[in-house]
């Protein structure tokens, strides 16, 4: 190796730094070369002095540093360019390697910054600023001097106005400081490059006005309309994003934005469209779908995805022209397209018809059309499922089910399945096709496939029956258990022989996945239906309550509330609290931390104190909590029997442990303690902790599956409310029950409305809520309470009132 | 798309490519050691990229969170691949310096038969131009004059060297050259 570099032909001893180079990962022998290199970089040839050093330095580690530092210095300084710049860079690749004796050399780098060559003062900042960025006071010092002294340099231009814009956010730096005004006269810059760093920096800046905005959009507007693609792709980019956060800024653009939709380059016409659908306003609407339409068929897929998503946000913004979109949705289904493209579209429609009770009819119809021909089977299951739903409630169901039927007879075992199950929603609501259906399903009972026989005789046999209540459990409401309970306490039956019938009440609930109350489009990139089978939250404090033996007979876990903090952010010990209600007992799990790293606590129990009648048991005490490991101490109570409807009650709490001094360092407790005693603040059990949540898709079903036996129905004036959407907001959150039928949102300007809730109280009965609110100076609120025991009822109405 | 801004760096290039019409690569440096680590996903990436750009002879795409800027000249394209938050022109810049230095040491056939005969002068001129992921010139004339480079026709030295260090004892070892 190192007769090649006695050779004298340049491009050959330049290859051979970059082989150097190539080899640094895998050779381990480097001293034989080092010589040579540092040979080279003081030698006179100035063109060899560059990439000797940038391979050199690409070789070197920490012990061989020191001794090339002075060489390094000098090189960083010297008047030929190349060598300095060659030098920077290749200190600032090894400041990762050791920062402190690169650090050393910051006083050349500052030197350097002030060459007059473009390149060495870009690399130099760089340099400078790399070694300060923890400082922020040395960072904004080395601003203001440069910003003053002005730099010839382009890159160091866009450079510093980075630093600028990061600095502003890291102090949170008003419109008024200097920084700003920096970028802002940036914006002036002879290049190109500068001016537009400077408005994207602006663009991205987190408090900006419309007013600041300005200037940085007229810049952008110009380079529209400038024949570089690499401009005007920049330009339309940046304003996408300013159309996100202030699309009356951009509206201004939206004649060069039009004009853009034609462009050759695919990447910008559909960032002009996106644009255009975030600001356009609703006259502009009709115009803007028709110049889509032609301009769809041309881009590939995963833009498609990006101009439906940006259709959809549109459709939320204006309801009114639902017809306008849904037609355009429907042509863009007929189309080819892949998978995702129309899944996206299909949940769009979905969307606005839930959003928009007027678009129903119409958006059914244009579903029905696309499952004739759909070759995606989830998404005609999917389409099946809200055809099922919604479609009994239409004024004339009967024309839903032709489209239901020819599933069944013409697709895969998945589509027939699901027509199948959508049939009987539709004789179950509807009494006079009821015996239609009943024809159409015992000839799905002669299906090939096992899974439709099974459903067709399932349904057929509930429906013949023609019970409401039937109807109500089996085929809308369905399963509202979670699956790995059901499957563990079936297990549990299985082993112990027993003469008692399963019972379902026994199985804990599964808490509503939110995607069912959704009504944003998830991106497409991650978009996968949450379909949870994994075991829940509650599964897992079920099987760590189980493994405690104090707690083992107290039957199955009802509910587990969200964690409660007992204690302020920053106390030297951190006390969380969660409660778990079983069908007699509540168990309290006071999560502790100790943040006191010159303490160990020892029998660590939370002494409670109720105000009510509740019994405290029993408790079980943590063992020990070292510093910063959290451990968990528990407390059994016992729930009033003669009183079933006090449920709510106020724990004042204390925690009560032996602490041991111990040594910061090592951990090495003293050997005597003392007792001590931390209190904590108030805990309350309300009536929400009794009761677990449930959705139930149809809430009149479920009503009449009840049964009014047990209804019991006052009436509240709600004094300190204002409005019926805080009267709806405080019902939730204070019963803790699930509105059902999206009774949660309340349409604007009425006076008056009806919420639906439904949940399940402890020990397993089923409790459904339907209170009629009225707006009229203050809010009046009517209750009826329907449940299979009374003595839910009672204690609902006891907590309201 | 996300809304932070970059962090202020002068690492700025992720990836320069050159590769042939039919998508085979010629020359690829990743300088980015996360992006894509083993030579399959390099060479997915490629066929990707690929794919996008030869069709349309657009000068800046966006695939995979990443932003990128290429020409093409005759039988070969470009290709300088920088992170979504980069600011577009700068890596034009240094696109357009690759492109005209390489014009010029070709002599104006920018094409696949002259640029595998002086590979090696492609790659220092390369290396030249981004060291590591930072920018190091955007002149072509510099460029030019640092990598003074001659072109043979004789076989490329970068061949020669690697069969002298590979240990391939042919006794060419200190052979002046003629050019």
């Amino acid at each position: 190796m190192t007769r090649l570099f006695q050779s004298n032909d340049q491009t050959l001893r330049r290859m051979c730094y970059l082989t150097i180079k190539e080899m640094a990962n895998i050779s381990e022998d480097v001293i034989i070369v080092t010589s040579s290199l540092t040979k080279d970089m003081t030698g006179k040839e100035d063109v060899y002095r560059g990439p000797a050093i940038r391979a050199l330095c690409r070789i070197t580690d920490t012990t061989m540093l020191q001794a090339i530092e002075r060489y390094m210095k000098q090189a960083i300084v010297d008047k030929v360019p190349s060598v300095s710049s060659s030098a920077l860079v290749s200190s600032l690749h090894m400041v990762r390697m050791s920062y402190d004796v690169v650090k050393r050399w910051v006083n050349e780098a500052q030197e350097a910054a002030s060459s007059d060559n473009i390149m060495v003062q870009y690399h130099a900042l760089g340099l400078l600023y790399h070694l300060r960025k923890n400082d922020r006071l040395a960072v904004s010092k080395m601003l203001n001097k440069f910003t003053k002294s002005g730099l010839k340099s382009p890159f160091a231009y866009c450079m510093l106005i980075r630093i600028a814009s990061r600095l502003l956010e890291e102090t949170e730096g008003g419109h008024d400081s200097p920084l700003f005004d920096f970028i802002e006269s940036c914006l002036r810059n002879k290049h190109e490059m500068v001016v537009y760093e400077a408005a994207s920096a602006i663009v991205h800046m987190p408090n900006c006005t419309a007013r600041e905005l300005a200037p940085a959009v007229s810049v952008l507007q110009l380079f529209c309309s400038s024949p570089k693609a690499a401009l005007r792709y920049a330009a339309v980019r940046t304003l996408n994003k300013v159309a996100m956060k202030h699309p009356s800024a951009v509206t201004a653009c939206n004649l060069d934005l039009e004009n853009l939709i034609t462009d050759s380059n695919r990447s910008i016409a559909t960032l002009a469209i996106t644009t255009l659908l975030k600001t356009g306003s609703e006259s502009s609407v009709d115009r803007l779908m028709k110049q889509i339409s032609s301009f769809v068929s041309e881009i590939s897929d995963e833009f498609k995805v990006v101009v439906v998503q940006a259709i959809s946000a549109l459709c939320q913004k204006y309801p009114r022209k639902h017809s306008v979109m849904m037609n355009f949705l429907s042509n863009m289904l007929r189309d080819d397209g892949g998978f995702e493209y129309k899944r996206a579209i299909v949940d769009c429609i979905i969307s606005i018809i839930e959003e928009n009770p007027e678009s129903k009819e119409t958006g059914l119809a244009h579903l029905c059309e696309f499952i004739e021909d759909c070759e995606h089977t989830v998404l005609a299951t999917k389409i099946l499922h809200l055809l099922g739903r919604e479609g009994p409630r239409t004024p004339s169901p009967s024309k839903y089910i032709r489209f239901i039927f020819n599933r069944v007879v013409l697709e895969s075992e998945a589509v027939r399945a699901a027509a199948v199950s959508a049939l009987a929603k539709f004789g179950a609501q509807n009494d006079d096709l009821l015996p239609s259906v009943l024809v159409l399903m015992q000839r799905c009972m002669m299906d090939s496939d096992d899974e439709v026989r099974d459903r067709a005789t399932f349904y057929m046999n509930v429906l013949q029956q023609k019970q409401k209540a039937l109807n109500a459990a089996y085929i809308f409401n369905g399963l509202s258990v979670s699956v790995p309970g059901l499957e563990k306490s079936l297990h549990q039956y299985t082993l112990e022989p027993s003469e008692k019938p399963f019972d379902m009440k026994t199985v804990p609930l599964a808490t509503t996945t939110v995607s069912e109350q959704k009504t944003e489009l998830a991106p497409v990139a991650s978009s996968k239906l949450p379909e949870k089978l994994a075991p829940s939250r509650q599964d897992i404090y079920q099987e760590q309550l189980a493994a405690i033996p104090e707690f083992q007979g107290l039957g199955p876990l009802f509910k587990s509330s969200e964690p409660v903090q007992l204690t302020e952010a920053e106390t030297e010990y951190v006390v969380r609290c969660i409660k778990h209600t079983f069908a007699s007992h509540m168990v309290f799990q006071f999560d502790c931390t100790n943040t006191l790293n010159d303490q160990l606590l020892q029998k660590v129990v939370v002494q409670m104190e109720p105000s009510e009648a509740y019994e405290i048991v029993q408790y079980v005490p943590a063992a020990s909590l070292p510093y910063s490991q959290p451990g968990s101490c528990y407390s059994l109570v016992r729930l009033p029997e003669d009183d079933p409807t006090a449920v709510s009650c106020t724990f004042s709490c204390t925690m009560k442990y032996l602490v041991r001094d111990c040594d910061p360092n090592t951990g090495e407790p003293d050997d005597d303690g003392y007792d001590d005693e931390y209190v904590l603040e108030d805990l309350e059990v309300t009536v929400a902790d009794h009761i677990q949540k449930v959705l139930k898709p149809n809430f009149a079903a479920a009503w009449e599956e009840v049964g009014d036996e047990f209804e019991k129905e006052e009436t509240f004036a709600l004094a300190s409310v204002r409005t019926l959407e805080e009267a709806v907001n405080n019902i939730v959150s204070f019963l803790g029950m699930q509105p059902c039928e999206r009774s949660d949102k309340v349409p604007e300007n009425k006076n008056s409305h009806i919420l639906f809730l439904a949940g399940v109280f402890r020990g397993g009965h089923d409790v459904l809520v339907r209170s009629r609110l009225a707006l009229a100076d203050g809010v009046t609120m009517q209750v009826t309470v329907r449940s299979g025991e009374e003595t839910a009822v009672d204690v609902i109405l006891a907590s309201v009132g | 798309m996300d809304f932070m801004a970059l962090e202020p760096s002068l690492y700025t290039v992720k990836a320069v490519l050159i590769l042939d019409n039919d998508g085979n690569r010629l020359l690829s440096k990743y300088y980015d050691t996360e992006l894509y680590p083993s030579i399959k996903e390099q060479k997915n990436f490629e066929k990707s990229v690929f794919n996008k750009s030869h069709k349309a002879d657009n000068e800046i795409a966006f695939l995979e969170g990443l932003t990128i800027v290429y020409k093409s000249s005759v039988d070969l394209f470009f290709y300088v691949v920088g992170s979504a938050q980069e600011n577009e022109l700068m890596l034009m810049m240094v696109l357009n310096c690759l492109f005209d230095t390489l014009s010029q040491i070709l002599r104006k056939n920018v094409e696949k038969r002259y640029l595998l005969d002086n590979l090696d002068g492609v790659y220092l001129v390369v290396d030249e131009i981004i060291d590591g992921g930072i920018i190091l010139e955007s002149d072509p004339q510099q460029v030019i004059q640092k990598v003074n480079y001659r072109t043979v026709s004789e076989p490329a030295y970068g061949f020669v060297l690697f069969d002298y260090i590979t240990g391939n004892t042919e006794g060419q070892g200190d052979k002046s050259q003629n050019v």
